[in-house]
């Protein structure tokens, strides 16, 4: 069984107090429907969307409304047990923002049920009939060979199905939503099957041609179970065990997913599908970050293995917004330095006209997204956002839980797969509009600028569990500690560049004082983020020769406790006065004010746009973030025994 | 595994698949003794119980389960 399929691993996986979480709905202060969405947004297995559902019901009974999910009524027609399916479809259709009601008519009574006029089904006036068949209930004859036989039995099924609907039709007028037919595991001849008239293979697969054809000019819907089980495979979507004793159609551990798949259906019909695909660009639309690695270190190259798995990313974008979907941007950039492979790497495919609203800033992606969804005039809920990092991806379900953010895997190469399996962008219907809807947003990748914050960031930042370790340079660290030194541009005060040979200097020293420094959090290690070299100048002051760090950890106030560190041994050492400078590069603007934001004051500006800067040790205070702080190494104890 | 262990992991089996924590998993359990055990409940069940002890259940056996006791002897073969 494909676990990324079976386990919907496009979901986040679900919280372990899931019961808990259940008991306490209601609870909190927002609309019980959306505390239900976001519940049902993981990926639960049948037992959690069983209970999921119960609690749906339970709240049903209550009286309370699920508003803002939208309501609809879905009659399932089977010839197979759907017992086990139907809790799982009102449970998933919540994650697509539907309040779903199915009308479950008793075992195998398809016929009946369709054409009687006041059935339970037809009586129910619902808003779609699912016919769920498996070739199981279909008038199938094998006519091996028998050319003429074998199209007489494809439109007699054709025939048979017809008529199925235009019972419901005639009785309820809901809308029919026709699943096709996933054949049986094992063929007859072998190879033959396929093309001899008459196999059970060809006469099948002759029907579900037919079928489509038949839905895509009539106006119902098509659920493609035959791509599904094709998808996931046909000898794990069959379970011929569970068939023979209690009638299941396909094997219950993709209930889950083909729940999913009906979900989508419905949100499609009632147009809830998602409009926008929000890209991150460092990372997912290409390899690297374009802030330090520039246009030549980042990769998007044909031939290059990464490059190609960020390819197909654009790839995929660009065939999305051929039909239709809006394509945006969202990233942690300088924006002139975000915009540079657009206009200028010879192997991106992507332009910026292909960009309706681009966002590269340092701000919060939250509030950034809230600011393309006002820009787009369309709802959060139309959003999907593809970001490579977890921290971003778990910063937007908290604080935007409408826009949808699929899980990714740590491999570039599955990035593209895993956007197409979620199924954000599922439709019902094409029309000749769609292939204009992208370009009436006037693709001219706009900047719009931030109005108000999206609350709930730092709250957000503390629940990250972060642990940021202090050491001075050591063998183990220097060839990280040289390898950020000179490949570090955008934040780098000074830019200087140091072999290896001067860095272990550095480390001996016992004049210098020296920092690497670690951040891991609840996703992970991050590995050593910054440096820090602070050298002796006039009696009592340090000149901070060296500080960089990664972008990946801005917004995170980690430069405020490097600075509490240095502070810490500035004192224990008799240092007064801190000095720094910011050496304006092309690269660097970004930390234009990183020592005013820290407090220092300026003392001298030049004509090239160097700066400097000042701050006393005494009564320094700066910030302090919620992480754990680690200081391990340091030598003061050594300090003591020389003197 | 021992029976110890076997108990251990289908207490918390049956919790899930009845989302009831009070149900106290004793080798005479039947059935009957359960709110909620019905039909396809068993099916939920016995499909749990495969996956969390990684083994499989032919049809028969599943058929010729009396109580919980059968269960366990069931799994203690396989797992």
């Amino acid at each position: 069984m494909n676990a990324f399929y079976s386990e919907l691993q496009w979901l986040p996986r679900a919280p372990e107090e899931l019961p808990q979480r259940l008991k306490a709905l209601g609870n909190s202060t927002g609309p019980l429907g959306r505390e239900l969405q976001a519940l049902a947004s993981y990926s639960h297995d049948l037992n959690q969307l069983t209970k999921l559902a119960k609690a749906i019901g339970r709240a049903r009974a209550d009286g309370k409304s699920l508003d803002p999910l939208v309501p609809f009524r879905l009659a399932v027609l089977s010839n197979s047990t759907i017992d086990m399916i139907v809790p799982a479809l009102v449970a998933t259709a919540a994650r697509h923002g539907v309040a779903l009601e199915v009308i479950q008519p008793s075992y195998d009574q398809v016929a009946q049920e369709a054409l009687t006029p006041d059935s339970k089904v037809n009586s129910s006036k619902p808003d779609a009939v699912l016919l769920a068949l498996d070739y199981r209930a279909l008038p199938l004859k094998l006519t091996l060979g028998e050319r003429e036989a074998s199209l007489a039995t494809v439109q007699g099924v054709l025939g048979y199905l017809q008529a199925l609907r235009n019972g419901i039709k005639a009785n309820s007028n809901a809308v029919c939503i026709f699943q096709n037919f996933a054949p049986p595991v094992e063929p007859l001849f072998g190879s033959l099957d396929r093309a001899l008239p008459g196999t059970l293979r060809n006469l099948i697969g002759g029907i579900n041609r037919e079928l489509a054809e038949f839905v895509l000019g009539s106006g119902d819907v098509l659920l493609d179970v035959a791509g599904l089980a094709e998808t996931v495979g046909l000898a794990d979507w069959h379970n011929t065990q569970l068939w023979n004793m209690a009638k299941f159609s396909f094997s219950d551990e993709l209930i889950p997913l083909y729940a999913d798949h009906v979900g989508r259906t419905i949100a499609a019909i009632r147009g809830k599908s998602k409009k926008v695909l929000i890209l991150d660009l460092d990372n997912t639309v290409w390899g690297g970050v374009i802030g330090d690695d520039g246009l030549e270190g980042i990769q998007i190259a044909q031939g290059d293995a990464r490059g190609e798995a960020h390819l197909a990313v654009q790839r995929l974008a660009l065939d999305l917004r051929q039909r239709g979907i809006v394509l945006a941007v969202s990233s942690k950039n300088t924006d002139e330095v975000a915009r540079e492979p657009f206009l200028k790497h010879p192997e991106m495919l992507l332009k910026l006209e292909h960009i309706a609203v681009f966002q590269a800033n340092w701000n919060d992606k939250a509030t950034n997204i809230q600011a393309i969804a006002e820009e787009l005039s369309l709802g959060l809920d139309a959003m999907v956002l593809l970001d490579d990092n977890p921290v971003e991806r778990g910063l937007v379900r908290k604080l935007l839980p409408q826009v949808a953010v699929p899980e990714l895997p740590e491999e570039p190469a599955w990035y593209a797969r895993t956007l197409a399996a979620a199924g954000y962008f599922e439709a019902i219907a094409f029309a000749s509009e769609d292939l204009k809807r992208a370009d009436f947003y006037q693709d001219n990748a706009k900047r719009v600028s931030l109005q108000k914050q999206v609350g709930g960031v730092d709250a957000y930042l503390a629940s990250l569990d972060m642990t940021i370790t202090f050491q001075p340079f050591d063998a183990t660290g220097r060839a990280r500690i040289v390898q950020l030194i000179n490949k570090s541009n955008q934040y780098n005060l000074t830019t200087r560049r140091y072999t290896d040979p001067e860095v272990t200097e550095a480390e001996n020293d016992l004049e210098v004082f020296t920092l690497q420094v670690r951040l891991a959090d609840i996703f992970g290690d991050n590995g050593m983020i910054s440096v820090v070299i602070c050298r002796p100048g006039e009696a009592g002051v340090w000149n901070i020769d060296t500080w960089l760090m990664s972008c990946r950890v801005l917004g995170r106030k980690v430069e405020h406790m490097v600075l509490r560190e240095i502070l810490k041994h500035a004192q224990a050492k008799g240092i007064r006065k801190l000095a720094g400078t910011y050496r304006p590069t092309d690269r660097n603007k970004l930390v234009i004010d990183h020592y005013a934001r820290l407090g220092f004051t300026k003392v001298r500006e030049d004509d090239s746009g160097l700066t400097r800067w000042e701050l006393n040790v005494e009564g320094a205070d700066p910030e302090s973030a919620p992480m754990k702080v680690v200081s391990q190494g340091f030598a003061e104890a050594k300090e003591k025994s020389i003197a | 595994m021992d029976e110890p262990q076997i108990y251990t992991r289908l207490v918390e089996v049956f919790h899930d698949v009845f989302d009831d924590d009070s149900i106290e998993v004793t080798p005479q359990l039947t059935a009957k003794d359960v709110d909620g055990w019905d039909s396809l409940a068993h099916i939920r069940l016995i499909l749990t119980v495969e996956k969390a002890f990684k083994i499989k259940f032919s049809t028969s056996e599943i058929g010729k389960l009396e109580n919980v006791g059968e269960l366990v002897k069931l799994i203690k073969a396989r797992a």
